[in-house]
């Protein structure tokens, strides 16, 4: 005797995005906290020690935010113009930043005046950053030069002026004190070693360089510019790697994940893109509301911090997953799941004698309707709100069950004005999707043969025929557009094809059909 | 044309269990029913089949217990004989010929030596009139008796064998026919007669379908067109009888029994659920739903501890009375008509076709057993008449088993065609297949054809598809796109149409390297690895309906049929090398070899050829294998193969081939030494199942069939010695050696004559003979020498062949036997005996 056979419920194939391990770690972000800046937000920084407060550089003020504060914790405000680029050393002690009226000023995160200034530019200060020795600080300026600073002193060390444009971008080696790397618009990436007081390296990158950005190891170096990012390798003296043009504005920042597996590179067209470092695929996309001017990723990825220019920060923070796990390991540690799972993990000795207990069937509640033949209750369990708006799915199934059973007319009939009703709310929703439209036009056509008779006695019934009666008008002249198109797509697909004479046996002269070439399409299905 | 009288036509396993109701015996250990032209005896705690009681010339048409002795069976046949059988045993008792076609028949322990036969009387001139006849058997010891003594009881009765039933022991004998219920009482010679009206206000049809009498009670039980069950009562008056309804089927009722006690009434039909009533108290009721097809009949085993079911799936199903499925007797299925092409399971070897709605079945040739049902549809059967159901209408399986596709198509008159193409995976764990790929609607419009990529080497599995909606799909596996858990999965690789003609058919090349659609009349050739058209053929008039790629040595071939001719293409030079004019329905290719077989219908009847395509001359032609087409015909491998050298036979080496008739008849080809060497594995096989299989058994039993074996062997050798000595061995091998590769015909002479010889235990003379032989075994070894060059090909392949498990041994086994033969045994017996 074989068991009841539940209703098939089709599986159908997800359209879209696909779902990956990245989409999931990348959504798994509370819904984002906006604040409102003074002006266009440059430049994000986190610092590098805990509780890694992040300093937001907007208009004249750097503002220092802790982890989950939506208030400052800091601010330094004591700019002439607008401030550029406020970075942290690496002690998260002092910080330095630029400034449109070309002094470079240096505080202590503590304090609020600052400690030392340094003059000797000439233009707008975009770059500022510590050496990796903690004692010197690397300036690059819109007049064309860079410049290593000591910090005791205050005095300038060198000076460099290989650049031809302005710099606006640079980053100094983490490893070695005398390494620094300079992008400026002149297109050029540079590597400057102290010790030889010039360029070691120049890379070309062929548009004005917004951004630079070194791996962890050092060996490989991100560039942005224009539309595109690119991926050098230093230590093959600066060779090209990648080239990525996934943006179609100008990228304007870019960040590495806190293991360095995924590269996120933000920029004017208002998104960020995650890369795979392994195959430089993108793997996830952020949307934002603006232009994106500044990009900062906290460590362990904890918070994903934008900076755009209609002044907005917006903030995202991971979702915490011990919440979830806790109230789980609540749950288990209740008495009755002890006394549920009692005997369940006995492993049975090697000549115990198992005596199997027959499984229990679980039947889904349309299930147990249709297997009692109570066609009717079977729909209308199907019908339910929550199974008819979360998983139309079932829903179609069961009327396309029905109707294999010769019993949709029986099921549909013998319905009142509200029954009837929200059965065409359904239909109405559901028609025109092209998974349900075989299976819906058959029902949607017996009930208007049922009820044919009772038109115009239910004013919310006649006014969902009359929108169903739009719907379809509609959809027949979408289709018949779309037929139009495949016209002209075929049209054009059979000219660009190259047109090859198929040998053909002697035998087939008689016939006419032998000459001329196949019409062949490539794949158009997709299954699942 | 040449005929071949030893190869013959024989139908092939498979045949109907579920023709008539079975019967279990009074011990309840066995289930007879009939079956074909034989009744079989099957254990019911094994469900295999213990012997068949062959003697029949006709279909059986009825097994009956005999009710004086519950050891004996009678059975009853359209040749117009009653046959008793000892069924434990398998043994004939007694023939009595009637002379009529017996449809049905009863017997009652109350009329002894009487049985009561339904026939058609040729007495009557019109059409069709069955009538009730009792039969008296004569008491005589002879083997064939002839029946004599012939009374009607009643005429006009219904030839169904439900329709009649004996009533309180055989008091009386009720019968329905049509709207009518006659009941007749014996003793009181006569016979009342009830009537119902065509049809009642509610539009059902009170036509009777079967009827049943309580044992006990005056109480007649019938079952009707609309599902109703009528008890009646009080029915030895005319006028003041009186009923009561029962309803819970929804269509005809197609089988009632009261158990022995009279305490409940089983019913079945067509909604494949028997219901147990309580007599009495009919608002209580039990039920077994889905027990599989159509319940065709019910029967209750004497002491009313089992319940049998057969089913229109060719099934009995063996229920205990507490409503439990104990055991399950399964036949080949056969449908009204079989879809999908009869197929080859290259794992198990077992046969494939439709089988169930909604399944496919793989039925073992050689065990003559229902290995299992593969689902494919995999919804619930709704048992109605009149609704459109899921079929399976096509199936494939790759070159090495692993994969198999199957179509399933639902057609209704309004709505849209529903297709599904389901692709399924053969899992090592589970020993089955399991659903991999489900592609709804993979053409718009019917497949006509689906067909593997056939070569075993190839890396990636290929299935192309052929549709009316003039399409032909190429399907591959393809790898999952993203690194997840799912595994595997088909995609659609390639779509190509040919000037909009309608592909009717396609087929692989061996090696995989060609791919031929048939589009009517045009044939393409396509390359699957780039998707190329390579060429086109043709050969007008006529629609290719077929198409095959040659094996081996003749892979450069490529026939196709048309209506009228068959068609063999030469790929090399891509021209026509041969065509006939036949029609030829069916062409299948040998696996193992190059040969090829046509089923031609012509005039009623369908012939058979096979052939190489590249020899003009058939290996072999049948005329008139069956009447009616042939359109599905399948190449089984054999296990062993056989060795047999006529160049006529030689087709059969390897593979042997299995069709379906119109009918529905499982047929296939055997050679005449097959046929005499599966007789005599068939005796050798007796099985004793009479006694359980206890450990204890296992262990007295080893030890006394030894016994047995002693016994037997020292009195075989005995009679071995009386009887001609050497018929086996060397006998056998100077006929079956091929004339030219013979020695000379007088060295042969002596040794046969020899052969012929009763040895005599005598001493003396066994020395002398020992001389003379080791004088002709000196001849022996020097003519053979001589032989050897002469000796030819065939003769090794022969010898060969015949190592696998024949009698033939070699002439030095010979020899050695032969001496063996002559030592005296005696001593042996002796000490078996102390």
């Amino acid at each position: 005797m074989a068991s009841f056979k539940p209703t098939k419920i089709q599986v159908y194939p997800k359209l879209g995005e696909k779902v990956t391990q990245d989409t999931l770690y990348w959504k798994n972000y509370k819904a984002p906290v906006q604040i409102k800046e003074f002006g266009a937000v440059t430049s994000i920084d986190f610092s590098p020690v805990t509780p890694h407060n992040f300093a937001v550089t907007a208009f004249t003020r750097i503002h220092i935010y802790g982890p989950f504060s939506q208030e400052p914790v800091k601010s330094f405000t004591r700019f002439k113009d607008t401030a550029y680029c406020g970075r942290f050393r690496s002690d998260g002690q002092l910080l330095v930043a630029g400034c449109e009226d070309s002094v470079v000023r240096l505080f202590d995160v503590s304090g609020k005046v600052a400690l030392r200034l340094f003059k000797g530019h000439t233009k707008a200060v975009h770059l500022t950053d510590f050496t990796s020795d903690r004692y010197q600080i690397l300036t690059g300026s819109d007049d064309y030069t860079c410049r290593l600073w000591d910090i005791p002193n205050a005095t300038e060390l060198t000076t460099y002026t290989e650049h031809a444009d302005y710099i606006r971008c640079g980053v100094t080696s983490k490893l070695n004190r005398d390494l620094f790397i300079t992008g400026s618009y002149d297109h050029t990436v540079k590597l400057f070693d102290a010790r030889v007081e010039k360029s070691v390296i120049t890379m070309d990158h062929g548009q004005p360089v917004e951004s630079v950005l070194l791996y962890p190891s050092e060996g490989l170096l991100v560039s942005a510019g224009g539309r595109h990012v690119k991926v050098w390798d230093l230590l093959k003296g600066g060779q090209p790697l990648v080239s990525l043009k996934n943006h179609h504005k100008t990228v304007t920042s870019l960040a590495l994940s806190s293991n360095g597996q995924r590269l996120l590179s933000a920029s004017l067209d208002r998104h960020v893109k995650v890369y795979n470092t392994t195959n430089y695929k993108v793997v996830h996309n952020f949307d934002y509301a603006a232009s994106i001017l500044s990009l900062g990723l906290a460590p362990d990825d904890a918070s994903i911090v934008v900076g755009m220019t209609n002044s907005i920060l917006s903030i995202k923070h991971r979702k915490n997953q011990e919440d979830s796990k806790e109230v789980a390991g609540q749950q288990r540690r209740r008495p009755s799941y002890r006394v549920f799972v009692k005997g369940k993990n006995y492993v049975p000795k090697q000549d115990d004698y198992l005596v199997s207990k027959p499984v229990k069937e679980h039947l889904a509640k349309y299930d147990k309707q249709l297997q009692r033949f109570n066609v009717s209750k079977a729909l209308d369990t199907a019908l339910g709100t929550y199974i008819r708006f979360r998983k139309p799915e079932i829903t179609v199934a069961v009327i396309k069950e029905l109707d294999r059973r010769g019993t949709l007319k029986n099921a549909l009939a013998g319905r009142d004005e509200r029954g009837l009703s929200q059965l065409l709310n359904f239909i109405i929703g559901n028609l025109v999707d092209a998974r349900f439209t075989p299976v819906l036009v058959t029902a949607a056509e017996m009930i208007l043969d049922i009820y044919q008779s009772v038109i115009g006695q239910s004013p919310v019934v006649d006014r969902q025929l009359l929108r169903l009666q739009d719907l379809v008008k509609r959809e027949i002249e979408f289709q018949k557009d779309l037929l139009e198109v495949l016209g002209m797509l075929d049209t054009m697909f059979a000219s660009s094809l190259p047109r090859k004479e198929v040998p053909c046996s002697g035998i087939g002269r008689s016939n006419g059909l032998t000459q001329g070439e196949p019409s062949t399409s490539k794949p158009q299905l997709q299954v699942t | 044309m040449v005929e071949h009288g030893d190869i013959r036509v024989v139908h092939c396993g498979g045949s109907k269990i579920n023709f008539r109701d079975p019967v279990i015996t009074h011990d309840s250990r066995f289930l007879l029913c009939a079956s074909g032209e034989a009744v079989k005896v099957f254990s019911t705690s094994t469900e295999e089949c213990i012997h068949e009681l062959r003697g029949h010339t006709g279909l059986v048409t009825g097994v009956l217990l005999r009710p004086s002795n519950h050891l004996q069976v009678y059975s009853s046949s359209l040749d117009g004989t009653l046959r008793l059988w000892d069924f434990t045993d398998g043994i004939l008792i007694k023939t009595c010929v009637i002379g009529y076609p017996i449809y049905s028949f009863y017997a009652s322990a109350k009329h002894e030596n009487v049985i009561f036969i339904v026939a058609s009387m040729p007495s009557d001139k019109r059409a069709e009139r069955f009538q009730l006849v009792a039969v008296h058997l004569p008491q005589s010891g002879d083997q064939m008796v002839e029946a004599q003594e012939l009374s009607a009881v009643l005429s006009g009765v219904n030839p169904n064998p439900a329709a009649i039933a004996f009533g309180r022991g055989g008091e009386f004998i009720a019968s329905v026919n049509d709207l009518q219920l006659e009941v007749y009482f014996f003793k009181k010679q006569k016979s009342f007669r009830f009537f119902l009206k065509e049809d009642n206000k509610k539009g059902g049809w009170n036509t009777f379908t079967c009827v049943a009498c309580h044992p006990k009670d005056d109480c007649i039980a019938t079952g009707h067109e609309d599902g109703k069950i009528r008890l009646w009562r009080n029915f030895n008056h005319n006028k003041e009888y009186t009923y009561s309804t029962l309803h819970w089927h929804h269509s005809a009722v197609s089988s009632l029994c009261f158990t022995p006690e009279g305490t409940n009434l089983l019913s079945g039909g067509v909604e494949s659920v028997l219901i147990q009533w309580r007599y009495n108290q009919e608002s209580e009721r039990d039920f077994l739903p889905r027990l599989g097809g159509a319940i065709t009949h019910i029967t209750v085993s004497p002491d009313g501890s089992l319940f049998c079911t057969s089913h229109s799936d060719n099934k009995i199903t063996i229920i205990q009375s507490c409503v439990k499925v104990s055991a399950v007797i399964q036949g080949l299925v056969k449908g009204d008509s079989i879809r999908t092409d009869l197929m080859m399971d290259p794992r198990s070897k077992a046969l494939v076709l439709n089988g169930k709605p909604g399944h496919l079945q793989f039925y073992s040739l050689q065990r003559d057993k229902l290995l299992y049902n593969l689902d494919i549809v995999q919804q619930e059967y709704i048992h109605e008449s009149g609704l459109q159901q899921f079929e399976v209408v096509k199936a494939a399986f790759d070159a090495s088993g692993s994969w198999l596709a199957t179509v399933e198509e639902r057609h209704q008159k309004v709505a849209e065609l529903e297709l599904n193409l389901k692709l399924w995976a053969f899992d090592e764990q589970t020993q089955s297949f399991v659903l991999n790929t489900t592609i709804s609607a993979p053409h718009d419009a019917q497949i006509t054809a689906m067909c593997f990529c056939q070569a075993t080497d190839s890396q990636t599995t290929l299935l192309v598809s052929t549709s009316k909606d003039g399409h032909f799909k190429a399907w591959q596996l393809a790898a999952p796109a993203h690194t997840e858990d799912e595994g595997p999965s088909w995609l659609c690789d390639f779509v190509s149409a040919y000037h909009g003609l309608v592909p009717e058919c396609c087929s692989f090349s061996a090696d995989g390297s060609l791919l031929a659609v048939a589009f009517q009349e045009v044939v393409t050739v396509w390359s699957p690895s780039t998707w190329e058209l390579l060429t086109t053929l043709s050969q007008p008039p006529g629609a290719v309906s077929d198409l095959c790629f040659g094996r081996l040595s003749c892979s450069k071939y490529l026939l196709g049929t048309t209506a009228s001719n068959l068609l063999c293409w030469n790929l090399l030079t891509c021209s026509l090398e041969w065509t006939t004019s036949m029609d030829v329905r069916r062409l299948v290719a040998d696996p193992l070899s190059e040969n090829m077989a046509a089923f031609c219908y012509q005039s009623g009847s369908t012939d058979l050829f096979v052939f190489k395509p590249s020899e003009p001359r058939p290996l072999f032609s049948h005329k008139a294998v069956c009447s009616g087409k042939v359109t599905q015909a399948v190449f089984a491998p054999r296990e062993e193969m056989l060795e047999s050298c006529k160049e006529s036979r030689q087709w059969l080496n390897r593979s042997q081939l299995y069709f379906l008739t119109q009918q529905m008849d499982l047929m296939t080809f055997t050679t005449k030494a097959e046929e005499d060497r599966l007789l005599a594995s068939s005796k050798q096989l007796v099985i004793d199942d009479s006694v359980a299989m206890t450990p204890f058994y296992l262990l007295l039993g080893k030890h006394r069939q030894q016994q047995l074996e002693h016994q037997d062997s020292d009195s075989s050798l005995w009679a071995e010695r009386t009887a001609l000595p050497q018929t086996s061995a060397s006998m056998k091998e100077l006929l079956q050696t091929p004339a030219h590769v013979l020695p000379s015909t007088s060295y042969l002479c002596s040794m046969f004559v020899q052969s012929l010889l009763i040895s005599v235990s005598d001493a003396r003379e066994e020395k002398a003979h020992a001389e003379e032989e080791m004088e002709s075994e000196k001849e022996e070894e020097d003519s053979e020498e001589e032989m050897e060059s002469s000796r030819s090909k065939p003769e090794l392949a022969a010898a060969a062949a015949t190592e696998s498990d024949t009698p033939a041994l070699t002439k030095a086994q010979a020899r050695e036997l032969r001496r063996v033969r002559k030592l005296d045994h005696s001593w042996l017996a002796g000490l078996l005996d102390s």
